[in-house]
């Protein structure tokens, strides 16, 4: 028990530290103590707008779109028994983002600001329903990932589509970001928007830690040990729907947190999913806002999009699972 | 702006000019939204055979009214080549495999650059004159613009610092066109003190930190994009509202027409208040 909570606090003590260096890099290129000096307590000029308008609404998104995929990925693979599950990967970010792209180019959002994540998690609620009637209770490796290979091929050209007849000449140029993500410039307004929709993602997957773990017997000794199996379950859905809807509204799919993350930490929590769940939201937003001070670092000038970097960890670590679910020893 | 006056004078010299022995064109196809604005300027009745759709629609175009009295193409070799025409005009950043093919077909195919600055206004008129084989009524034109430039020249003074924020951040440097409208309105530009020349993307922080006087903003076209999203950001808001106000960029500000005087004219108010202030 208490290495498990020395792993809380380190990770917490990691994001905390990864959200503080996240407000204090920018192309501004602004002095550490001016600026948090700024943040607090105001200060003349424009300072205060760029950390108070510009970085804090940032930094805190990354720590909630993170958490979100983190926690997301680990309840799914909790449920499915399979280390494969991941929202980016089964389509589920990408059925949030053609949800997402469907309510903005309708001109539903610009009446109705709230239909923005509930379009996305419309999306993302009826892409994990599929999978999960389509790999059955068991999470079979093959038709997971084959229904996460259609679903993410079909939200994606419907996204497109979407975009290429949209009659506004930037619209084509966005599916990049409905692909990979990123976090720049975004404001308080897109924090207001995801946040209530990933507290309540959150509230639903958190208890669901000790019907995972019973499941981990299987689905009879679950049963047994008083798990109510069709009420996990559609916690489980409504709780990712949230979660990824919201992250993909507001930042376009993140992939790989989900599948990273839980993976990394396994072995710290003794590989129980209750423990797992918290890990992996606090690894989750420490990724996803290293991730975002490295696009910064890296090509400051350029937007470089979140899901590169992401991917570019995250795809060798997958080729490594399908290596070894081949050999069967998943 | 002067359309019945431009066409009364193109009408006048296209009769005089009659029978004059120079092979002008006789089957224009425009398809570019700059060549199709200088064309209609500049040709003869009959000359311009079609111009682009994208001339024809209001937002974009500062002549879309006359263009909807010709036929619109959608910038396909297939459809302009069945205009038969005996020349093709384009810009360059058509598609290069469409231009190609017209070539291939055996179409007289010229590509007119994009203008970056108010010389530059003078230059592409003449050019078209020179291609249409009106070259009087292109003299006319140009002088008819150096007069209207005159007229907004703006007395020496206070140049207040302002800068151009568009979709994804992007703002137009001095080199640019949008930059030369500025600079003629009496305006310094904040992308030089970036280094930018032509332009590039300017992080909203480092627009805040600039502290413009004035920020120039692009009307949104319709749809939603998250490339604009970024001019309803709640610092820009807060910037625009310590900054002066300023008309949004338009029709006026993408082609190097005599057009450019209304974009310069627009900024005129503005500046007055910028000036006066301090």
């Amino acid at each position: 028990m208490t290495g498990y909570r020395g792993l809380i606090i380190g990770l917490s003590a990691l994001v905390t530290a990864l959200f503080l260096t996240s407000l204090l890099v920018g192309p501004a290129g602004l002095s550490p103590l001016r600026s948090l000096n700024a943040l607090i307590f105001g200060a003349d000029g424009p300072i205060t707008l760029v950390m108070r308008e510009i970085r804090l609404p940032r930094a805190i998104l990354g720590v909630m779109v993170g958490g979100a995929l983190g926690l997301a990925g680990a309840a799914m693979q909790g449920y499915l028994r399979n280390p494969l599950a991941e929202p980016g990967l089964l389509g589920v970010s990408g059925s949030a983002a053609l949800g997402a792209v469907l309510s903005i180019q309708t001109g539903i959002v610009a009446g109705f600001a709230l239909a923005l994540p509930l379009a996305a998690l419309g999306g993302a609620a009826l892409s994990v329903g599929l999978l999960l009637l389509l790999a059955g209770p068991r999470g079979g490796s093959l038709s997971l990932i084959l229904a996460g290979i259609a679903l993410s091929a079909l939200a994606g050209a419907l996204t497109s589509l979407v975009l290429n007849l949209s009659p506004n000449p930037f619209a084509a140029a966005e599916i990049v970001f409905w692909m990979l993500g990123s976090l720049a410039d975004r404001s308080f307004l897109h924090v207001a928007l995801a946040l209530p929709f990933m507290a309540l993602g959150a509230a639903l997957l958190l208890p669901l830690g000790r019907g995972l773990d019973t499941l981990t017997l299987g689905e009879d000794a679950a049963e047994a040990l008083g798990t109510r199996l069709g009420r996990l379950r559609l916690m489980l859905v409504a709780g990712v729907a949230a979660l990824v809807g919201a992250a993909t509204a507001v930042a376009g799919s993140v992939g790989f947190v989900g599948l990273v993350v839980p993976h990394l930490l396994r072995g710290a929590v003794g590989a129980r999913p209750s423990r797992l769940l918290l890990a992996s939201a606090l690894g989750g937003a420490a990724m996803v806002l290293a991730a975002d001070i490295a696009v910064r670092l890296l090509v400051p000038e350029r937007d470089l999009k979140l899901g590169v970097l992401t991917a570019i960890v995250g795809a060798p670590l997958f080729l490594h699972l399908v290596y070894r679910t081949r050999r069967g020893e998943l | 702006m002067r359309h019945p006056f431009l066409i009364a004078i193109c009408l006048g010299l296209a009769l005089l000019g009659a029978g004059d022995g120079q092979a002008a064109p006789e089957r224009v196809v425009s398809i570019n939204l700059c060549t199709d604005q200088l064309a209609l300027m500049l040709a003869a009745p009959g000359q311009l055979a079609s111009v682009s759709r994208l001339s024809q629609d209001a937002r974009s175009s500062s002549m879309a009214e006359l263009a909807r009295t010709l036929p619109a193409n959608s910038v396909r070799a297939e459809e302009v080549f069945l205009y038969n025409p005996d020349l093709v005009l384009a810009g360059t950043f058509t598609d290069l495999a469409t231009l190609s093919m017209l070539r291939r077909l055996g179409v007289r195919v010229e590509v007119i650059a994009p203008a970056y600055s108010l010389e530059d206004v003078r230059t592409k008129v003449t050019q078209m004159g020179g291609l249409l084989g009106r070259e009087a009524e292109a003299a006319a034109l140009v002088a008819e613009f150096d007069k209207g430039l005159a007229a907004l020249e703006q007395p020496n003074g206070k140049r207040p610092r302002a800068a151009i924020y568009e979709a994804r951040g992007y703002s137009a440097g001095p080199d640019s066109l949008s930059g030369a409208i500025l600079a003629a309105a009496g305006f310094d530009n904040v992308a030089t003190e970036t280094g930018l020349t032509v332009g590039g993307v300017i992080a909203l922080e480092r627009l805040v930190m600039l502290e413009p006087e004035l920020v120039v903003l692009p009307t949104t076209w319709p749809g939603a994009s998250r490339a604009e999203e970024i001019l309803q950001h709640s610092a820009l808001r807060e910037l625009q509202r310590q900054a002066g106000t300023a008309p949004l960029t338009d029709r006026d500000w993408i082609c190097g027409t005599p057009h450019v005087l209304r974009a310069i004219g627009g900024l005129a108010q503005p500046r007055t208040q910028l000036g006066g202030a301090e």
